[in-house]
């Protein structure tokens, strides 16, 4: 089970002169059960490309494939790809519009046909997926904070049990711990259910001690796709297209330019540290 | 689909049209429209051709432009010349099955078909040329007699700058709620009326919450910068009539006399 | 007196059900004192929901404290007849770029301050000029502000705040909803305004990159204020700043990481170039063979 780009382009404004290539050439494999971010600053594509994995937006040219399978044949289920391919927007928060929270929730898995006990189930599943507390379950999605709010709009595209879930942006907005707490929440996901996480971020720090492969994206082309080390060893090019890599990762160049052996390819505070410590004990 | 209307859009560009007084393009607007309702013939249209033609040319925003404008109104106009066309009796032209075109159908649809296009393309030339501001404050300014009748001119004027200032921005919005709700799985384009009706609630509810967030916001934004109605505010851009527009009104008046000569030989 | 003082301010709201029946109250500012002199840049840091933002309402006198009083160079904001003239010079930049831009074009935006306060048209564009200089954004002055990114839309803003010559800019979280290069932009507009042009500045944030040249620092917590400092004082409690759900920088995390592995390292370190000094220092204690100014020859 994969998903799979085949020299994807996607044109908009056509035969104007705003056209715009928003995507050029894309060819990707996403194989089953990996963590990938896809990073890029706003207007990159990063978030174009998303929407082409569940078919929200049609490939100008190319094929994308899911497990095997040319999502553009007239026969392909488009509607049942939505629900195992499952994206959830920037600020999903502003998308909930139940009375409550769980009916929210069980919008997704009525929308699929689902009776409503059947549907409710998943719902209670899927929010405590989210770790939100069970006594907010019927209260109005709109009284809630804004972490919590974004649980809740995770959860109603996670009830619909999708093989791939990708968050545009899921921290956008939050506070430091919010931030932390719902990308742990992501990862303990991941780990439980074994799920394909697509994170789509413009924050290297943010998603660099989450995700096993970084694709970074750049005026609609992927730059690198590699693991973490890999891309963040490339810091200089990155800040060229205005991202950065993890602030970690200068302070070991800069370390590693004055002299000290240091391991440069570290990329987490932990992982520094340590290093830092043995180079330090050296001199 | 919603992004193709153009009409109250505003197309950045120079050109003399642009730097016309408001109120020159309000009413140069208002009686190109009433002209084209005296016309009895074709001549009349013609004169109305070639004088939007001109103004379109002065104006420097590409027809392509204009004429995708027209798509958004293409159904109406359909609309209006089928009906024009079948259903006014009079001398037969051409008759088939059970339906029969007339010379007065015939001429009463292409008569509307024009007046319509010339009506929508004249209009989109004042809100393409005009930004949306100028626009206002043309109105507020043309409507201040009314101010005693108690009308608020300024607040009304207000009112339609910002809605236009939000339209944009709304559209992107509903787009975005619209995709999510698919992504969840909702269907907006199958099943019968009242189902398409249900499926819009997903759809308005977002919609209507964030605008009342939006317009919360904006009016705290706007106390903060000292707004407190039309009583004592000055103008960044003044309206003060130049010597291009007492020239336009005189092309207008001229236009008028000729057009309407014209159409009613 | 200083620009801005509050004065042991409390503001509490009621809650209400939907019945509109009393729920209970709810304190989102818990006696605040804070006095701000003429020309500082001052830094407020929190969490969402920590009352930071309820406190910059106040300063602009969109909120009056339940108790207490706030006074903006000198005039009270409980104040009817002030009203204006505290907005006028206590300037507000808010979260969302789209939903505080009022005019079609960018120049008419920034106009739009000095048109309320009655100011004669050839000042008005003399204003706009020099505010739009001042956040570099003079060349868009005839765009749509739809078509900006999120940092040049909040740059804007700030010009539009800077119009109505404040000499106090409150900016209630700028950057929140911005990317990392858009939020640089606005920090860099920001830092200009207090560096060259002078005005004091309130900066509402939970990013903590944000507050390294800050001249103060107040941290809140449950709608009081649990820190103040200088940023280097407040980076040097590590363990404090995560009780209070905020983040601290990399660099001053990873010192501390490396100060509990018994390496020799000041408290509250900000920058990389600082970070890199320590450690030669540092690692230059230890042992002979590197120089004073801690730039060890570049062998091995």
């Amino acid at each position: 089970m994969s998903i799979i780009f085949d020299h994807v382009d996607y044109v908009y404004g056509g035969d104007t002169p705003l056209e715009v290539k928003a995507l050029d050439d894309i060819c990707l494999q996403i194989p089953d059960g990996q963590f990938v971010g896809i990073i890029g600053h706003t207007g990159s594509g990063k978030s174009t490309l998303v929407q082409h994995m569940n078919g929200l937006l049609k490939a100008t040219s190319g094929h994308i494939y899911f497990n095997g399978e040319d999502i553009y044949d007239r026969d392909f289920p488009m509607k049942k790809l939505r629900s195992r391919v499952g994206l959830v927007f920037q600020y999903p928060e502003y998308q909930l519009f139940e009375v409550d929270v769980l009916s929210d929730v069980c919008f997704g898995p009525k929308n699929l046909g689902l009776d409503r006990k059947e549907a409710e189930l998943k719902a209670f599943d899927a929010l405590r997926k989210v770790g939100l507390p069970m006594e907010l379950y019927y209260q109005s999605p709109f009284e809630l904070s804004g972490g919590q709010k974004r649980r809740v709009a995770i959860a109603g595209v996670l009830a619909m049990e999708p093989e791939v879930l990708i968050l545009d942006e899921p921290t956008a907005g939050l506070d430091p711990k919010g931030r932390d707490e719902i990308l742990s929440q992501i990862r303990q996901l991941q780990r439980d259910t074994g799920i394909t996480i697509l994170l789509v971020s413009h924050s290297m720090e943010d998603v660099a001690e989450y995700v096993e492969r970084i694709i970074v994206m750049n005026n609609g082309r992927v730059l690198y796709d590699d693991v973490p080390k890999k891309v963040f060893a490339r810091y200089k090019d990155l800040e060229e297209i205005g991202l950065a890599a993890p602030q970690v990762t200068y302070i070991l160049h800069e370390l590693q330019r004055r002299g000290f052996p240091v391991d440069v390819s570290a990329t987490t505070i932990e992982e520094a540290a340590e290093t830092i410590r043995k180079a330090a004990a050296k001199c | 689909m919603l992004r193709d209307i153009t009409l109250g859009q505003y197309y950045q560009t120079e050109s003399l049209i642009h730097r016309l007084d408001p109120r020159v393009k309000l009413g140069g607007t208002l009686l190109y429209i009433i002209s084209l309702f005296f016309f009895r013939n074709f001549w009349g249209y013609g004169v109305a051709l070639v004088f939007l033609a001109m103004v379109v040319r002065l104006s420097h925003v590409p027809v392509k432009f204009m004429v995708k404008g027209m798509k958004s109104i293409l159904f109406l106009l359909l609309i209006t010349v089928v009906f024009n066309l079948f259903l006014i009796p009079g001398t037969e032209l051409v008759s088939f099955w059970r339906l029969t075109i007339t010379v007065e159908g015939l001429r009463t649809a292409v008569t509307m078909a024009l007046r319509l296009t010339f009506l929508i393309i004249g209009s989109s030339v004042m809100t393409l040329t005009t930004t949306p501001n100028n626009l206002t404050d043309g109105m507020e300014k043309m409507m201040k007699p009314l101010k005693v009748f108690h009308v608020p001119v300024h607040e009304v004027a207000m009112i339609m700058s910002i809605a236009l200032r939000f339209i944009p921005i709304l559209m992107e919005e509903t787009d975005k709620i619209m995709k999510a709700q698919i992504a969840r799985g909702a269907d907006f384009d199958s099943g019968s009326l009242i189902r398409r009706a249900r499926a819009l609630v997903p759809l308005l509810v977002p919609l209507f919450i964030s605008a009342f967030r939006r317009a919360n916001d904006l009016a705290m934004a706007m106390e903060a910068r000292c707004y407190r109605g039309g009583e004592g505010r000055t103008k960044m851009k003044p309206l003060v009539y130049q010597k291009r527009d007492r020239m336009a009104y005189l092309c207008i008046a001229v236009y008028l006399a000729v057009s309407i000569t014209a159409g009613r030989l | 007196m200083g620009i801005v003082r509050t004065d042991s301010i409390t503001y509490e709201y009621i809650r209400r059900d939907e019945e509109g029946n009393v729920e209970g109250i709810t304190t989102a500012v818990d006696r605040v004192s804070l006095d701000v002199e003429e020309g500082e840049f001052i830094a407020i840091l929190g969490h969402n929901g920590s009352g930071k933002s309820t406190l910059a309402k106040h300063i602009n006198a969109i909120l009056h404290p339940t108790e207490g009083a706030v006074w903006v160079d000198g005039m009270d904001t409980s104040r009817e007849e002030d009203l204006w003239d505290i907005r006028q010079t206590a300037g507000m930049v808010f979260q969302n770029p789209d939903n505080q831009i009022i005019g079609q074009v960018v120049e008419e935006d920034v106009g739009f301050g000095p048109e309320n306060m009655g100011v004669p048209t050839r000042e008005i564009w003399e204003r706009v000029e020099e505010s739009l200089k001042a956040v570099g954004m003079y060349e868009y002055r005839r765009h749509s502000p739809n078509k900006l990114s999120g940092g040049q839309k909040q740059r804007v803003s700030i010009a539009g705040v800077l119009a109505m010559h404040p000499k106090c800019i409150v900016l209630d979280e700028p950057t929140a909803m911005l990317d990392p290069r858009g939020r640089k932009e606005v920090i860099r507009a920001v830092r200009g305004l207090n560096q060259v042009e002078g005005i004091t500045v309130i900066l509402i944030t939970h990013y903590m990159e944000e507050i390294i040249h800050a001249d103060r620092v107040f941290v809140m917590d449950q709608g009081r204020i649990a820190m103040e400092g200088t940023p280097r004082e407040i980076f040097s409690q590590v363990e404090k700043l995560k009780d209070l759900r905020l983040d601290v920088p990399q660099v001053t995390l990873l010192a501390y990481e490396l100060q509990k592995r018994g390496v020799a390292l000041p408290d509250g370190i900000l920058t990389t170039e600082e970070f890199a000094d320590a450690l030669s220092r540092a690692a230059g204690g230890n042992t002979e063979g590197h120089g004073q100014g801690g730039r060890p020859s570049g062998k091995q």
